[in-house]
C-alpha cells in the first residue's frame, strides 16, 4: 500500500485547511460529491497513472455542466493543468486548478464506453465495466441520465496530438501519490468514474484506487 | 397571379387581407429552403454529381447566424457548400430514437483523429456510425473547441441571442433541437465545419480558419438522422465584428454510396475502428427489422 494511502488527510491535501471530506474510490468505482463554493478538491493518484473521468455540474443547476469544448476555447489549449478554469457549456467557471502536480490532464478524449470498447477493441470487451457505466449509476443518485453526459475531464491522463492530427492514449505522466487540486467557484456537483478500463495506458492496464479530499481554506468564505 | 376585380384594395377586410397575404406567395430570398425542391436555384444544383440533382431531398441557403433543422434518411447524402466565410455547428441524433447522438470525442478518440476529413465517421454514443465524411474540399474543420456561449457573445459582440445581431451558436443550436422535441440537456458538444483549428506541440490551439469559397462536405447518412445546424460565428474567430457567410445545403438520395463506403469503393479502405461501427449499425437495423 502507498504510503499517501497511511497520510493523514490534512497533509495529504494540495491546499491546506479544514478536511471537510476524505474519501478512497476504489479502483474501477464512481464517486460525487458536492463541493461547495471556495472549498477545494484534492484527487490523490495513489498507485500512479490512474486516470480519473470527471463530469461537473453546477449543484443548483444540473442542466449547467462542463463543457470540453468551451473550456478549451476559452483557454486556447487542450491541456488541463494549473490555471485552467473548468467552465460549463453555458461559459460560467465551475472550478479552477489551483495546483497540479503533474502538468498534462487530458479533456479531448471523453470515457470509455462498452459501446465505444467495441470498436477500439472487439467486440469481446462488451461485457466489460466501462466509465459510462459509473457515470450513468452515480448521476442517477442526483436525477441525471444519459441525455446529461457529455465530453469529461480525465485526470492523469495524456493524449497527444500529433502534427497530423493523429492522437492517441499514451502512456500518463503522473506516479504515485501525484496530485491535482480543484477550487470550486460554484458549488458543484463532482461525478467521478475512477477508470476500469483495461485495453490501453489510460491506468497502465491497472485499475488502482484515488483518494478525494476536500479541505476549507482558512481564508474561505 | 390572377386576382378578380372585386376583392377590395388594402388589408382592411378579411377579402382584401387574404387577397394580400396570398399576393406573397412565390416570393424569393437570397437565403431560404427552396420547396418544392424543383425550386433550387442552378446555384446549389450546378455543381452536384451527375445524377444527383435527380435524386434531390433537401435543398437551402442558409444564411449566417441562422439555424435549420432536417429529418434525412439513411442513405442520403448531405452536401453543405461553403460561400467562402461560413461555419456551421453540427449536431446529429438518431430519428425515432434520439437519445442516441452525436458524441465528439468518440468521434475522434475512435479514429485516432483529431481532425475530421474524408473518411471520418461521425460516431454516436452507442458505438455506431450516425454519417461518414464522404468527401471534403475543405480540410478546414474543428471537432474540439465547438459552440459558442450565449455569455461570450454578449461579452464579444454585445448579443447573443438567437435572434440578436450576433447569435451564439449554442443558442441556435439549442432551438434547432427543441424543436425536435429535445432539449439543452441534449446539446452535447458539436462538431464545426468550414472553420479550422490547429493543436501544437504544447497543447495550444490556433485557429486557421477557411478553405475560402465553393469548398464542400459531403456525409453520408449511415442511420435516419435529425441534423441540427447553426451557421454562425466561430469561438475563436478573431475579427472583432460577427462576420460570416451563408451555407448552402442540398441532399440527394445516395444508397448505393452505402455498400460502396463498406466495400471501400467510396473513400478507399476503412480503418478497423470504422468497419466495427458500420457492422454495430447494420447488426442494430438487421435486429430492429420486422422483415
Amino acid at each position: 500500500m502507498s504510503t499517501t494511502f497511511l497520510q493523514q488527510a490534512t497533509d495529504a491535501a494540495l491546499v491546506p485547511g479544514a478536511v471537510v471530506l476524505d474519501e478512497y474510490v476504489e479502483a474501477r468505482g464512481p464517486w460525487s460529491a458536492v463541493v461547495a463554493a471556495g472549498d477545494v478538491l484534492t484527487i490523490v493518484d495513489l498507485d500512479g497513472n490512474q486516470a480519473v473521468d470527471c463530469l461537473l455540474y453546477a449543484a443548483g443547476d444540473t442542466t449547467v455542466r462542463y463543457s470540453a469544448p468551451v473550456t478549451i476555447a476559452q483557454q486556447r489549449s487542450i491541456v488541463l493543468t494549473t490555471g485552467s478554469v473548468l467552465r460549463a457549456d453555458t461559459g460560467l467557471a465551475l472550478m479552477t486548478v489551483v495546483a497540479d502536480e503533474v502538468g498534462v490532464h487530458d479533456t479531448i478524449g471523453g470515457a470509455c464506453s462498452q459501446e465505444s470498447n467495441t470498436l477500439r477493441y472487439g467486440q469481446h470487451t462488451r461485457e466489460q465495466h466501462a466509465c459510462v457505466e459509473n457515470f450513468l449509476i452515480e448521476g442517477s443518485r442526483w436525477g441525471l441520465g444519459k441525455r446529461d453526459l457529455v465530453s469529461n475531464i480525465n485526470w492523469f491522463m495524456n493524449v497527444p496530438v500529433d502534427p497530423d492530427g493523429a492522437l492517441g492514449i499514451v502512456d500518463g505522466l503522473s506516479a504515485p501519490g501525484k496530485r491535482v487540486a480543484l477550487r470550486a467557484e460554484v458549488n458543484t456537483l463532482v461525478l467521478v468514474s475512477n477508470c476500469p478500463q483495461v485495453n490501453n495506458p489510460c491506468n497502465g492496464f491497472n485499475p488502482t484506487p484515488v483518494r478525494m479530499i476536500v479541505t476549507r481554506p482558512e481564508n474561505a468564505a | 397571379m390572377t386576382q378578380t376585380t372585386d376583392i377590395p384594395a388594402g388589408t382592411a377586410t378579411t377579402a382584401g387581407a387574404r387577397a394580400h397575404a396570398r399576393d406573397q406567395h412565390r416570393r424569393t430570398a437570397d437565403t431560404m429552403r427552396h420547396i418544392p425542391v424543383a425550386t433550387a436555384p442552378s446555384s446549389l444544383t450546378d455543381a452536384l454529381p451527375d445524377g444527383a440533382a435527380d435524386r434531390l431531398v433537401w435543398s437551402e441557403a442558409l444564411a449566417f447566424g441562422r439555424y435549420t433543422t432536417l429529418h434525412l434518411a439513411r442513405g442520403t447524402r448531405l452536401r453543405l457548400t461553403d460561400t467562402g466565410d461560413a461555419c456551421v455547428h453540427t449536431l446529429l441524433y438518431r430519428a425515432g430514437a434520439l437519445h442516441e447522438r452525436f458524441n465528439a470525442a468518440d468521434t475522434v478518440k475512435v479514429p485516432w483523429q483529431a481532425y475530421p476529413g474524408t473518411g471520418h465517421p461521425l460516431l454516436s454514443d452507442a458505438g455506431r456510425v450516425l454519417a461518414t465524411i464522404v468527401e471534403d474540399t475543405s480540410g478546414s474543420h474543428d471537432a474540439l473547441t465547438g459552440a459558442t456561449t450565449l455569455a461570450g457573445n454578449m461579452a464579444r459582440y454585445g448579443a447573443g441571442t438567437a435572434h440578436s445581431a450576433s447569435p451564439a451558436a449554442r443558442e441556435l443550436l439549442t432551438l434547432g433541437a427543441l424543436k425536435s422535441g429535445l432539449g439543452p440537456r441534449d446539446v452535447a458538444p458539436s462538431l464545426t465545419l468550414f472553420k479550422g483549428i490547429h493543436v501544437d506541440a504544447d497543447g495550444g490551439i490556433r485557429f486557421t480558419g477557411s478553405a475560402g469559397p465553393g469548398a464542400h462536405v459531403d456525409l453520408l447518412l449511415q442511420l435516419d438522422a435529425v441534423v441540427v445546424l447553426a451557421n454562425t460565428a466561430h469561438p475563436l474567430d478573431p475579427r472583432a465584428d460577427f462576420t460570416g457567410s451563408t451555407v448552402g445545403i442540398t441532399a440527394w438520395r445516395a444508397p448505393e454510396d452505402l455498400a460502396a463506403l463498406a466495400e471501400g469503393r467510396l473513400v478507399g479502405p476503412l480503418a478497423p475502428e470504422h468497419l466495427q461501427a458500420l457492422n454495430n449499425t447494420e447488426h442494430d437495423l438487421a435486429a430492429r427489422s420486422t422483415r
